[in-house]
């Protein structure tokens, strides 16, 4: 197999979020743009991509990367969880969740979370294949969320707790005196 | 109301009892929010008794408040406020950062605190439980040290108190760091460690009521609006124009450093002596090539990204991290300490970021006893040893600590420099404070008048309600663009003014409709809130109190320092005129309705509905300073 990372998108292929993490601003435009769109309110803590900040500098999006084999899908007791044959996200059966947590423990990147009201788990559910995220930040030049074709990336790579995120970005910007801020 | 969450939580820490408490709609109807809403509650608990209250002791009320923008105007800001231990009157502090966001998302517009907690504490508040915790083992750690704490602490409380959520985000913090403990004049209130509410001194009074830190999460939404659709297309409008300003977004205000003084030679230069300096290794470049981390640093929704990281990765300042510096902090731990070289400047800003002192009143009172020191009226000896001489890094470095800890020598200099000028003065003998650039007890922001070049102006900080402070000068005519009945909207709705140029006037005004539904227009702010809240600052600046006093006679003019001829640079010779400056401020208060003496006259607050604030100033009338 070839391995074809490149940019050309052809039309049926889904699209996946490439990240470029330390380029974050930490600007939150995309909490902001994707609770708009999928709450219709400006809602931080209900945003399918949520901006970490435990190390203030290391700033990044947390958001789910589709991993290949999809644990969270697996994990999930009461098959409230599939994915989308078009987009490749993965869907959330509100009426099925029970908030149970098993694809949060089951994410190596512990992306799932629990809406704050509803209490049902929430995940990036790519808009549909337009993310809105990716627009936004296009949009501002920060360029760390890219729509790229969905082909044989390493995608669970990009599953990574906040806390080995945080360390990796507080690192490359503060070496080691990072180590007194994790 | 629309925009608003319509709660506040009011915490007495004497009694270690917290409560959720509204404000009066006609409130927020008339003031909005921050600034002009905290001048207004302080009125209502403290005119009475203004003289008397000590602005660091269990009387004062120190205040956090957001505005309807908060969260929708890009940049999120909130307001620190209360009697300021600097000018004894109200400063409206506001500080970048995510925390008005969350307090907003957890259901409160505002935190209101009275009283003095017996031992450290903090707050922690997440949605509606509000907690008063124990902070001993925050107590004497510096600002970075606190936030790395604060948030291990209440993110391990959050899962064990919400396992199955999912990963917690971190809280949004305010804290104080060692010069804030020991209630120094010059402390700040800090956010995401270099993001400081500065001017007015509330370090200090966060300190005075043992309270290190405040730590909120708030899961909810933003409040519900009008009409949503507008409040997105002017996001949009504020993104689009900061996305064109493209060298702004790239080097914040960090092109400051060379070009206020090169090119509209308005920076303070060793305290004042000069305002032109022309070093080109002070250029935005040094910093930016050799120390920027980060190129990009945002606060809430944020487009322009004004805010930089840098680090300084070797040599002696090794391990030194803070902002770009801004271009305040450029200047007056730069220039006007002497220092030209980029790293000692990161090293300088990074060290009061620790600290929690604020670097622009902390530089102000650097500078000052660095002038003293040439002159030889302070010596080494007075000095505790350190050998003030301009450009000496290490000896600012030295100084400062001693100013956080209040020790020594640093123990007057931690009362500011108009403070410290009177007390030198005393002990030397000597009248001091023709040395002390500041206005009311602030220190002059770093953008000078003299030069005719910067956007500062003659009677600008001389007529100011908050003194020194460049973010609230104010201009001619009273409700022109100019004038502080402007700033006071930006720091009451509450938005960012490095977000907004170019954002049409108007769009401030259908962005509040949008918001809260309510109609509002220029004319309506500046004869109505706008001008009672300048109206009720200006009362609480007169009262004062109680270890000093203003005589607007004396007191409503600017630094002597300001008509000292320029010795140098391209407006070599220029002064302010003493003669211009009186007739200015005589014309600034006819307009604002103030009597010959600078009192507001009783028709202008009874029209205006003042009545408590009228009662309040008649001991004024009657024995003018």
């Amino acid at each position: 197999m070839s391995r074809n990372w490149g940019n050309q998108q052809s039309s049926n292929e889904p699209v996946w979020i490439a990240r470029d993490l330390a380029k974050c601003s930490g600007c939150r435009k995309c909490e902001i743009a994707c609770s708009l769109h999928h709450e219709n309110r400006i809602w931080p803590e209900a945003s399918r991509v949520r901006v970490f900040m435990l190390v203030p500098g290391a700033d990044f999006p947390h958001l789910c990367a589709q991993c290949e084999n999809y644990p969270c899908v697996k994990a999930c007791p009461f098959q409230a969880l599939s994915v989308n044959e078009k987009t490749s996200a993965v869907a959330v059966d509100k009426e099925k969740c029970t908030g149970c947590g098993k694809c949060t423990e089951a994410c190596p990147g512990r992306v799932p979370h629990l809406h704050p009201a509803q209490k049902k788990i929430v995940i990036c559910d790519l808009c549909d294949g337009d993310p809105e995220c990716v627009k936004v930040c296009q949009e501002g030049g920060w360029g760390v969320l890219k729509s790229v074709p969905r082909r044989d990336q390493p995608t669970s790579l990009y599953s990574r707790t906040p806390e080995e995120t945080t360390r990796n970005l507080a690192t490359k910007m503060y070496g080691e005196k990072a180590e007194e801020f994790l | 109301m629309l925009g608003y969450t319509g709660k506040f939580i009011e915490v007495n820490l004497s009694n270690e009892n917290s409560k959720n408490v509204t404000i009066d709609e006609a409130w927020l109807k008339d003031y909005v929010g921050g600034r002009a809403l905290a001048a207004k509650i302080l009125c209502d608990r403290l005119i009475h008794k203004w003289q008397e209250v000590d602005p660091l002791g269990p009387d004062n009320i120190l205040l956090f408040l957001t505005g309807p923008f908060v969260g929708f105007y890009p940049g999120g800001r909130t307001c620190v406020s209360g009697k300021s231990p600097q000018s004894n009157g109200v400063v409206g502090s506001t500080v970048g950062g995510e925390f008005g966001i969350e307090l907003r998302c957890a259901g409160y517009d505002g935190i209101i605190v009275s009283g003095q907690a017996e031992k450290p504490v903090y707050l922690f508040i997440k949605d509606t439980d509000v907690e008063i915790r124990d902070a001993q083992s925050l107590w004497g750690k510096d600002t970075k040290e606190t936030n790395t704490l604060l948030n291990k602490e209440c993110r391990a409380l959050l899962k064990e108190r919400y396992p199955g959520f999912g990963e917690w985000k971190e809280p949004a913090t305010l804290c104080i760091g060692p010069a804030g403990e020991n209630k120094v004049r010059t402390a700040v209130v800090i956010a995401k460690w270099t993001h400081a509410a500065g001017y007015g001194g509330y370090g200090a009074v966060m300190g005075s009521k043992n309270l290190k830190a405040i730590a909120v999460k708030g899961t909810g939404p933003l409040p519900e609006v009008a009409d949503l659709e507008k409040i997105k297309q002017t996001i949009g409008l504020v993104n689009k124009i900061a996305y064109s300003n493209v060298m702004w977004r790239r080097w914040g205000t960090g092109g400051g450093g060379y070009n206020f003084g090169a090119k509209t030679s308005s920076e303070p230069v060793r305290n004042w002596q000069e305002e032109w300096h022309d070093e080109r290794s002070y250029g935005v470049d040094q910093f930016e090539n050799r120390f920027w981390v980060k190129q990009a640093w945002s606060d809430f929704g944020c487009p322009t990204n004004c805010m930089k990281i840098a680090v300084v990765k070797s040599g002696k300042f090794k391990g030194a991290i803070t902002d770009n510096p801004d271009y305040e902090l450029q200047a007056y731990l730069g220039p006007n300490l002497g220092i030209f070289n980029p790293e000692e400047n990161v090293y300088l800003s990074a060290l009061v970021d620790d600290l929690g002192l604020c670097g622009i009143q902390t530089g102000n009172v650097m500078g000052f006893a660095a002038e003293l020191f040439q002159r030889g009226i302070l010596s080494k000896d007075d000095l505790d040893g350190i050998e003030l001489k301009w450009g000496n890094a290490e000896a600012f470095a030295a100084l400062a600590k001693k100013i956080a800890a209040r020790e020594g020598i640093g123990d007057l200099l931690a009362e500011g420099t108009y403070r410290a000028a009177l007390k030198l003065g005393g002990m030397k003998h000597e009248d001091l404070l023709k040395y002390a650039v500041q206005s009311k007890g602030i220190g002059i922001g770093a953008h000078g008048i003299r030069s005719g070049m910067d956007f500062s102006n003659e009677i600008g900080f001389a007529c100011s309600v908050q003194g020194g402070d460049h973010s609230s000068m104010t201009n001619l005519p009273i409700d022109g663009w100019g004038s502080e009945i402007w700033t006071i909207f930006n720091d009451s709705a509450i938005m960012c003014v490095f977000t907004c140029f170019g954002f049409p006037e108007n769009s401030r005004y259908e962005l509040y409709s949008a918001i809260t539904g309510l109609n509002l227009t220029r004319n309506e702010w500046a004869g109505n809130g706008g001008l009672k809240t300048l109206q009720i600052q200006r009362a609480q600046l007169l009262l004062g109190g109680p270890d000093l006093y203003w005589n607007p006679k004396v007191d409503d003019d600017n630094p002597s320092r300001f008509y000292e001829p320029l010795p140098s640079g391209p407006c070599k010779g220029q002064a302010a005129d003493k003669t211009s400056v009186s007739e200015g401020v005589q014309k600034y208060y006819e307009e604002a309705g103030w009597d010959a003496n600078g009192i507001p006259k009783s028709e202008t607050l009874l029209r205006l509905g003042l009545g408590e604030v009228d009662d309040a100033l008649k001991k004024l009338r009657y024995a003018p300073q």
